[in-house]
């Protein structure tokens, strides 16, 4: 009942056309929650009818056919609703931008400089972006929001999407480094390549080496005697070289990503390649050096006319067959990642199933991000993060995200597209 | 010389006379040493053109004319003669296409992105035209100079004579006919105006329009228009334009022949439409893919000029680089030597040219491959010579050997055509000049060898072969070296017989591009350092050389001879098939020596294999990946047991069938008769309409004219590009008709295309037939050009853009009045004012990209002014906080569904927005601008179940129906209806689900994509690229030229609107 009138609440003020700056983030919520009578997707492949959650102090406490809830529980009847883990952007920029490129003074992702280990995303994270609430509503709960550069761009951090400020948001801070490969894919001059004259590929191993030599010297940098940690740069790396911080390198093409397996090889770092629009072709070998994947965008077009038309869609499949970890995220900048579940969808349209697709924005995120332990499935001990949905959440047919808890907190799923929606049915007498 | 010209009757020829006296205005530095240059060529076989032939003739030349060709010709008494026993005539060849001696300005450095700052008018000072591009004032005859470093090459290659032109611009102006003589221009121009030539390309134009292909089409459509109206209003007296050369030059050229350098097969029909319209037939100049689309290339009437550039084969043999090399490129590169011969077959009149090729050496090597690949050597001869010569009105002075024409021939070895014919000179205007000369005099035959020293008197049987192989014989077989140039002689030889063995020698063989090329003038010169032995044939021919040429390094030898004994070494001269000299024997002392004729080597019969015609792969529709063998067919097919979307009244029909008949709806209901249909079991199945797509930017060479505020004169449907692979990629998910628009990069843009996905189709049958015209319009950022730095472009604001689109129809009102007033027919005719005046009077519809509410209030107000209204507005992101005021207005609403903040006029967007409109009784779509959403349109209409809890039935119309009613073809597609188009698409699932996917789609009742087809074709692609790769790495394993591989990158055109991925191969259009 409180619920409803907090929800109610939040519409009223909305319609006095406030647009989002109602929405606040919950209160913390110590107490008692129970789910009930639901189609539960734990995010690990698992599917539990009519299942009910109990959530105690933000934690998943209980998960059972039936549960006698507690007197002063809150109670979600989720009957004939499905139940899942909140969802993850596992690579996006959202926070860090506001209005696409154009816009000059919303962007604050892409640093100047090759080598920028220690830029950190996350103080510049702005909890307050107005498609943070639009994405909430779609389920999508955490990001890992990382910079964008040439070459070493800095760190992600994963944020959870109930926050005030960045320091309210952490979920987890500095989880990886962004490296963004050179391509090695050689251009025409006509399709914006250098001249002739330029040899693409020396310049793109050259800066590889670059990168390289970096590492090199921040290995030696961390044996050394305490004491000497006086650049910035080589300090920022060290959890590279202990696995407690990944390396994120963003490339497509097979001969970027075998250059990526030099970083297990030669350094010993746990690598995920983020884009991998040609993973497919060398799976098998992604999995062999334990290199998971982030697809960055599965609505896209094939890469070569010669290519499957599906091929973008049904890639996920054939990861999942060869057993590589792999994500799958939302960069779309004209739809600002609000479509997550609905890349997912397409793929288990394509060759995965259901709950795989789930998983790839889901459990599989969570442990590519490092975050697995906490969140990412329904599962007893982790924080209660979850959606409720009218149906299925990969299919827009019925995705329709009805309640959503982050640590237990249940959010306010008011956005500033809502509130204009009613603003202007308003307007037309539409109910 | 040339004011000799018609003094050379014929009459005068018939008498040798050579009274008439030369003179020209050059003073002498000096004594005067004028000669007749009269030459007799005798005992040739004289080849007066591809059709005639004289065996042993005589061909008779003075003051740079002939005066005599064939048998019987009377030599005059002063006549050098010349024994061409053995030898070919040909007339010299004919460039219709060239640039020689004319230098091609270049386009200053500089940003000229869209973005850049705009440069509105032309730079050309003086009293021109008011675009840059418009070269029509340009003479080739006023910028020609002689250039004989590229001259010579071509000389050497056969050529005598070529047209020239300035390679600058959309209007080049008039080309010269010049020879390649090495003299003064004055002597070396044959045709002063010889043609008026034109381009698509704007070349050094540093002015912002046009920047498209369509903008290049409109200028030409408007500058016909612009200089009939400037001479008509000269006769008038009536010109407001004053004094304007370039229109003034643009008319003078029109009676000349008109040259358009087309370089596509696409671009040939765009090129040859424009001549249509105004009564012109270009002469095209080609780019080398027409033999694609030959029956359209026939359709043109139109003579050809071809290149013989063939892509070279690339280096696939990293499978890593090979992966994004496109079958397309492959076939290509297979197919492209078919096009000469293409053209022979279709019986279309065409030129052969040295234009496009990296370097003109490889011109006999690629006329050799059209001539492997089917091109007859009459036909090859013609259109080097007569063909040219005839379209450029020159035939009575070159083209042929004929009396009366010039001297321009030349002398070959053997039969023009033959793998070893060599030329030995190119006569240009009655002067020598040499290409092999030392092979002219061949010293080739059986001589006895004189060797006289200190130990007597020896004799040898030397048979010379070749300037660098002879054998010789004493009382056994003798290992000999022999080199000659033509003037001197080397010959060294052990007196005693040896084994040969095999050594390193300095020649080198290399896997470049030159020493592959077998050309007659380098074959002897690629030898000169090669030794040869007895019994070893010295002619490399390219068969032998391919098997060696794996083996082969740089440095490596072939085949050569060493002496174990010590050797004889003589040096002399050679001359009149005598040679002498002295030198050294074998104990080192001097000795003399001469050899004398004996007579001619018995030659050898030719063994050389007979070339078989290459096998290639199928031609398809496009030559593509999925591109068909032969089109697919209408069939009458029953669609059975289906969950049918009629959008009609009768909503969803479950357990229904449909029958396809003629390319229509026949029926529909339970139950229907099969009568011999193709029977589709639908159970289980959706079948909806066929997808409209209200704004896509596909298949089209252009979408932006940016370079003016207003440019309602271009139209997207002059420059359709059929080969889009997004064609069948949206018949993929079930898109079958799509509204192809003019970009947003200016406030009035250019006129729309409908197109039916006919994937396979040409430009012509993409369009659909009789739809009404739309135009699109555009306000906001993109057309105030926001992310420019530095824009001079009006407008800079909203307020602006009001002020463009009120200018625009006040002056289209005044331009209709004035028509319609007493002086019309002098009315310059405006291609731009033509649209918007078609608007005002409802035969032209506008959609109109648009976000925020100010713009769309503002449009429709200024609209209603002028009496007309807004179709569409198409992206709308807006529309649902002015949906009254729409509905007010009468116009239709094509959005998105769910974009939003990329960039600062959507902040405000919402995936409510397409559900508002619809409630408060707009007709809504959901379109896709963009090549891959557009394959999953369905399930971007579904988010408004999402979202906002419309019917599914209403979220599928506004992809279907809804789009079709806002384009006005809602009588012939958009719903199941018996009697409308059979558009069709059979879904797996449910439309609107993610897990829908399209498993057939049918245009016109044709199957234009079929998932089990789909399945077939997948692995026929992958066999023809192993098929291709395969014998691109047999290529590079004999020695072929290669280049890199490269990536098939792609063009795509968008409204500069996002960053919605596309693949790695895409690359967006500006």
């Amino acid at each position: 009942m409180k619920k409803y009138l907090l929800i109610l609440a939040g519409l009223t003020i909305s319609l006095a056309g406030m647009a989002q700056d109602d929405v606040y983030p919950a209160p913390a919520y110590k107490g008692i929650t129970v789910i009930s009578n639901a189609t539960v997707h734990v995010g690990n492949g698992q599917v539990l009818e009519n299942t009910s959650i109990q959530i105690n102090n933000g934690k998943i406490e209980k998960i059972a056919p039936s549960i006698q809830a507690p007197a002063n529980a809150k109670l979600v009847d989720a009957t004939g609703k499905h139940v899942y883990p909140g969802l993850i952007l596992s690579n996006t920029n959202i926070g860090l931008r506001e209005i696409a490129s154009q816009v000059k003074g919303s962007n604050d992702y892409n640093e100047i400089g090759d080598l920028n280990p220690n830029i950190k995303s996350i103080v510049a994270y702005n909890a307050d972006s107005k498609i943070i609430n639009t994405l909430r509503s779609n389920g999508i709960l955490f990001a890992n929001v990382a910079p964008q550069g040439s070459l070493i761009a800095g760190s992600s951090s994963v944020v959870q999407f109930d926050a005030w400020n960045w320091q309210d948001a952490v979920y987890k801070e500095n989880n990886g480094f962004h490296f963004y490969m050179p391509s090695l894919m050689p251009r025409p001059a006509r399709f914006g390549g250098a001249g002739p004259q330029a040899d693409p590929m020396k310049e793109a191993f050259t800066r590889i080496d670059m990168v390289k030599a970096f590492f090199t010297e921040a290995k030696a940098y961390q044996s050394q005697a305490a004491g000497n940690g006086n650049n910035l740069k080589l300090e920022a790396v060290k959890g590279l070289f202990n696995k407690s911080q990944k390396l994120f390198i963003h490339c497509d093409i097979v001969k970027e990503m075998l250059i990526a397996i030099d970083f297990v090889r030669e350094f010993g770092f746990d690598v995920t390649i983020v884009g991998g629009s040609e993973s497919y072709q060398m799976a098998p070998l992604l999995k062999q050096n334990n290199i998971s994947v982030i697809l960055q965008q599965q609505h896209s077009l094939p890469t070569s006319d010669d290519d499957d038309v599906d091929q973008p869609f049904k890639t996920p499949s054939i990861l999942q067959k060869a057993g590589v970890l792999f994500a799958i995220t939302d960069e779309d900048e004209t739809t600002t990642g609000r479509n997550l579940m609905f890349n997912a969808g397409t793929a288990s349209s394509y060759g995965l199933s259901r709950e795989e697709a789930l998983a790839a924005i889901t459990l599989n995120a969570a442990k590519i991000l490092g975050v697995a332990d906490r969140s990412g499935s329904i599962e007893v001990g982790k924080d209660a993060n979850i959606i409720i949905s009218q149906g299925d959440i990969l299919d827009m047919r019925n995705s329709v995200v009805v309640n959503a808890f982050i640590q237990g907190r249940e959010l306010n799923l008011t956005d500033k597209h809502k509130q204009l929606n009613e603003r202007y049915k308003k307007k037309y007498g539409i109910k | 010389m040339r004011k000799c010209k018609t003094a050379w009757l014929f009459l005068f020829a018939a008498l040798y006379s050579s009274s008439a006296i030369c003179q020209d205005t050059n003073p002498v530095n000096g004594v005067a040493d004028k000669r007749s240059g009269t030459y007799a060529f005798t005992n040739a076989s004289i080849v007066k053109d591809a059709q005639n032939t004289v065996v042993n003739g005589t061909l008779v030349i003075r003051e740079g004319k002939i005066i005599g060709a064939g048998s019987g010709v009377n030599i005059p008494a002063d006549a050098v003669v010349i024994d061409c026993k053995g030898k070919y005539i040909y007339p010299s060849f004919i460039d219709i296409y060239s640039d020689y001696g004319v230098a091609i300005p270049q386009r200053p450095q500089g940003n000229f992105g869209f973005f850049a700052p705009a440069q509105i008018g032309s730079n050309t000072k003086g009293a021109y035209g008011w675009n840059q591009a418009i070269k029509a004032e340009v003479n080739a005859a006023s910028l020609f100079t002689t250039d004989d470093s590229k001259a010579k090459p071509l000389r050497d290659l056969g050529f005598g004579t070529v047209l020239t032109h300035q390679k600058d611009g959309i209007a080049r102006g008039t080309g010269a006919v010049v020879t390649l003589a090495n003299k003064k221009e004055n002597l070396v121009m044959i045709k002063e105006r010889a043609s008026a030539n034109y381009s698509f390309s704007k070349g050094s134009s540093t002015q912002s329009y046009p920047q498209s292909m369509m903008g290049s089409i409109a200028l030409l459509r408007q500058t016909f228009l612009d200089a009939q109206w400037y001479k008509n209003s000269a006769v008038n007296k009536s010109t407001s334009e004053g004094l304007n050369l370039s229109l003034q030059a643009w008319n003078n050229n029109l009676s000349l022949p008109q040259i358009f350098e087309a370089n596509d097969k696409w671009n040939d029909l765009r090129a040859d439409r424009i001549g249509d319209e105004f009564g012109y037939q270009f002469i095209l100049k080609a780019g080398g893919n027409e033999y694609q689309r030959m029956a359209e290339m026939l359709a043109t009437k139109a003579s050809f000029i071809l290149p013989l550039n063939f892509p070279q084969a690339m280096d696939v043999e990293d499978p890593n680089d090979a992966r994004f090399v496109a079958l397309e490129d492959m076939k290509n590169w297979e197919m492209a030597p078919t096009n000469p011969a293409a053209f022979e077959k279709a019986g279309i009149n065409f030129c052969i040219s040295t234009a496009d090729l990296r370097d003109v050496k490889q011109f006999w090597a690629n006329l050799r491959k059209a001539m492997e690949y089917g091109l007859t050597e009459t036909k090859a001869l013609e259109a080097l010579t007569k063909t040219p010569a005839t379209l450029l009105n020159i035939y009575n002075e070159t083209g042929s050997l004929e009396a009366g024409k010039w001297a321009n021939f030349i002398i070959t070895n053997g039969p023009l055509f033959a793998e070893k014919t060599i030329i030995l000179q190119n006569w240009v205007q009655g002067d020598k000049y040499a290409v092999k000369d030392d092979g002219f005099k061949s010293s080739n035959g059986v001589y006895n060898l004189t060797v006289s020293g200190p130990t007597g008197i020896n004799s040898y049987n030397l048979t010379i072969k070749s300037a660098n192989a002879a054998t010789l014989t004493g009382k056994d077989s003798l290992a000999v070296k022999y080199r000659s140039d033509g003037k001197l002689v080397n010959i060294s030889f052990s007196p005693v017989p040896s084994a040969k063995k095999t050594v390193v020698t300095r020649e080198s063989i290399t896997t470049s591009d030159s020493s592959r090329t077998v050309q007659p003038i380098n074959a002897n010169a690629q030898k000169r350092d090669s030794l040869s032995i007895a019994n070893t044939p010295d002619d490399k021919s390219p068969d032998l050389k391919n098997k060696q040429g794996a083996q082969r390094t740089p440095g490596q030898q072939v085949t050569t001879v060493a002496f174990s004994e010590p050797v004889i070494r003589l040096s002399g001269t050679i001359s009149d098939n005598s040679l002498q000299g002295t030198g050294v024997d074998t104990s080192g002392n001097p000795v003399t020596w001469w050899a004398s004729f004996v007579k001619d080597d018995v030659a050898k019969p030719d063994n050389a294999k007979k070339k078989t015609t290459p096998v290639i792969g199928k031609l398809l529709f496009p030559n593509m990946s999925y591109g068909w063998e032969s089109m697919p067919k209408e069939e009458t097919i029953l669609i059975r047991n289906a969950t049918v979307w009629t959008n009609e009244k009768d909503g969803v029909l479950t357990n229904a069938d449909v029958l396809v008949k003629n390319g229509k709806i026949a029926g529909v209901g339970k139950n229907l008769p099969a009568a011999g249909a193709r029977i589709i079991d639908g159970t289980g199945k959706h079948l909806t309409p066929g997808v409209i797509d209200e704004h896509s930017h596909i298949a089209a060479a252009s979408i932006n004219e940016g370079g003016q505020s207003v440019s309602s004169e271009v139209r997207i449907g002059d420059n359709l590009a059929p080969d889009d692979i997004n064609i069948y990629r949206q018949l993929s998910g079930g898109v079958t008709t799509s509204h192809i628009l003019h970009g947003s990069a200016n406030t009035i843009g250019g006129q729309t295309q409908l197109i039916k996905l006919r994937w396979g189709a040409d430009d012509n049958d993409l369009k659909f037939k009789g739809a009404d015209g739309f135009i699109k319009f555009a306000l906001g950022e993109n057309v105030k050009r926001t992310p420019s730095q530095n824009n001079n472009r009006f407008p800079d604001t909203r307020m602006g853009v009001e002020q463009v689109q009120i200018d625009a129809f006040t002056r289209a009102k005044d331009y209709e009045a004035a028509l319609k007033g007493p002086n019309g027919k002098n009315v310059r005719r405006d291609l731009e004012l033509d649209a918007l005046v078609e608007i005002m009077n409802s035969k032209r519809f506008i959609t109109c990209h648009s976000y925020v509410a100010s713009e769309i209030l503002e449009t429709m107000k200024m609209a209603e002014k002028f009496g007309f209204k807004i179709n569409t507005f198409t992206h709308i992101l807006e529309g649902y906080k002015v949906a009254d005021a729409m509905k007010a207005h009468g116009a239709n609403a094509s959005t998105f569904s769910d974009w939003w903040a990329y960039k600062m006029e959507v902040q405000d967007a919402i995936p409510y927005n397409a559900a508002i409109m619809h409630n408060v009784g707009l007709n809504v779509a959901i379109n896709s601008d963009d090549p891959e959403m557009a394959r999953r349109l369905n399930q971007e209409a579904a988010k408004s179940v999402k979202y906002s809890g419309m019917s599914e039935e209403d979220a599928l119309k506004m992809v279907t129906l809804n789009p079709a009613v806002m384009l006005h073809i809602d009588k012939e597609v958009g719903s199941i209806k018996t009697g409308k188009d059979a558009d069709l698409v059979l879904w797996s699932d449910n439309p609107l689900s993610i897990y829908a996917k399209a498993e057939k789609t049918l245009v016109d009742g044709i199957v234009y994509f079929d998932r089990e087809k789909d399945k077939q074709m997948r692995l026929q692609i992958a066999a023809e690229r192993n098929r291709l790769i395969q014998k691109m790495l047999e290529e590079k394993k004999s020695g072929g030229s290669m280049s890199p591989a490269t990536p098939s990158f792609r063009m795509m055109n968008f409204c500069e609107e996002h960053t919605h991925q596309h693949g790695l191969l895409s690359e967006e259009a500006e």
